[in-house]
């Protein structure tokens, strides 16, 4: 691959051209990434100007933050007000759930703590607090949990709400939600390689390139997706060729698949999805959040609630709409008041539109 | 919560490491990847995920830089 070609101006004024030749052919194409840090960098770059008025690039289920169940949040919060040190990353502190967030609980004397990664809680019960950390996060995070459950670390463990990206992708091809495209995660791809894809394009006869963060990647990634849909074919391509391999990282997928299994799991706004909720091997119950602390959590009771009148947070995270079609979004939804988790998050896709403007 | 930076590794110490971003130095741990002093790596939330080659880490750098160039 050439150098220079990333984020040059001139590069990216050619690819925008060659994508609105493609376009022609097309009546509408919704394309679709599921990566938080994507939606970034599309926003921040103003990519979406640059692309054909019939390309729509809608943002996915990419935000594990907004897509981390109320219940789960709240038996975190149940066990910060059982006297146990919790420890979590930033953005979920101010999540809201029906019984308030781990911010609530911190202000009423919680031992609720940000982590920057599970280090940093593995050195807490290091030092002999009963540290339990809130495992969110998709293939990328995942193998980290899997380094602290191997490690035997007394003390701690893990309350796991890691969810697995192909699984959710299938779901939404399965479901009536058209998409065109896939433009797939370039971090979870470096770890779960490009290989596990192709069931998916083979399958669902949708073309889908693996895509790195710069807004040069993201644009090059949809001219190849466009060629694909130009040429008929439906094929997963690699354009992050320097951080993603075909097979993956095979060490961190082997700790992952020695620690954790599948099995159906809830997505926060959306239903059960099968076969993608990751929840800890028996091997390692010692370590599992809910067998160590199930007597604490006995009292425990989730009572649902509808979500939040109004919010269409659920319709933002299945790619359907936009903030703008938002009743509540820029009037009594900000990052200063939020009412869902698409605006909590700086990876959800309103928190993102409002920061820079649009 | 995706950032993750390509940083070069400089001091290795069993599963501990330090990184170098182009002058600030974090530490990282490495259990899941074997990488040597003088590989690029990957970070996220505190543990290399995957090694590039030098030339096109060099590369990324060169975009982050010119990033941190525009914001200043």
């Amino acid at each position: 691959m050439n150098k220079d070609r990333l984020n040059d101006p001139h590069a990216i004024k050619l690819l925008s051209r060659r994508a609105h030749e493609l376009s022609s052919s097309f009546d509408e194409v919704k394309l679709m990434h599921v990566c938080g840090t994507h939606e970034h960098s599309i926003v921040e770059s103003g990519l979406r100007a640059l692309l054909p008025e019939n390309v729509r690039l809608v943002s996915g289920p990419g935000c594990p933050v907004c897509i981390t169940p109320k219940e789960d949040i709240e038996k975190m919060i149940h066990l910060a007000d059982k006297g146990l040190t919790v420890t979590t990353f930033g953005d979920m502190m101010n999540i809201p759930s029906d019984s308030g967030s781990l911010s609530d609980a911190k202000s009423r004397g919680g031992d609720v703590r940000i982590v920057y990664g599970i280090a940093n809680s593995l050195a807490l019960a290091a030092k002999g607090k009963e540290v339990v950390h809130f495992g969110i996060g998709f293939e990328t995070t995942v193998p980290t949990s899997s380094v602290a459950l191997m490690s035997g670390q007394e003390n701690f463990s893990i309350l796991s709400v890691h969810r697995t990206i192909p699984e959710a992708m299938e779901f939404l091809l399965e479901s009536d939600i058209k998409v065109d495209g896939f433009i797939d995660p370039g971090h979870v791809s470096s770890i779960i390689g490009v290989g596990v894809y192709r069931p998916l394009s083979e399958k669902y006869g949708v073309p889908q390139v693996v895509a790195g963060f710069e807004p040069g990647d993201i644009m090059l990634s949809v001219v190849m997706l466009l060629e694909q849909l130009h040429d008929g074919r439906a094929v997963v391509e690699n354009e992050y060729a320097r951080a993603v391999r075909e097979n993956g990282n095979t060490k961190a997928i082997s700790m992952m698949e020695e620690t954790f299994e599948h099995y159906d799991a809830k997505w926060r706004a959306l239903p059960t999805i099968p076969n993608s909720g990751l929840r800890i091997r028996k091997g390692y119950s010692e370590m599992d959040a809910l067998k160590r602390h199930e007597d604490l959590l006995g009292d425990f009771e989730y009572v649902p609630r509808k979500e939040e009148s109004g919010c269409r947070c659920a319709d933002m995270l299945l790619g359907n709409c936009s903030p703008e079609d938002c009743p509540l979004y820029r009037g009594i939804c900000s990052p200063d008041n939020p009412v869902g988790p698409c605006m909590v998050s700086i990876e959800g896709t309103c928190n993102i539109a409002y920061k820079y403007g649009q | 919560m995706c950032l993750a930076i390509p940083g070069k590794l400089i001091k290795k110490d069993g599963d501990k490491g330090i990184v170098d971003y182009d002058g600030a130095r974090v530490e990282v741990r490495l259990e899941l990847v074997d990488a040597e002093v003088g590989d690029y790596v990957i970070v996220h939330t505190g543990f290399a995920i995957e090694k590039l080659t030098e030339e096109d880490a060099l590369e990324s750098i060169a975009l982050w830089k010119k990033i941190m160039e525009m914001d200043g």
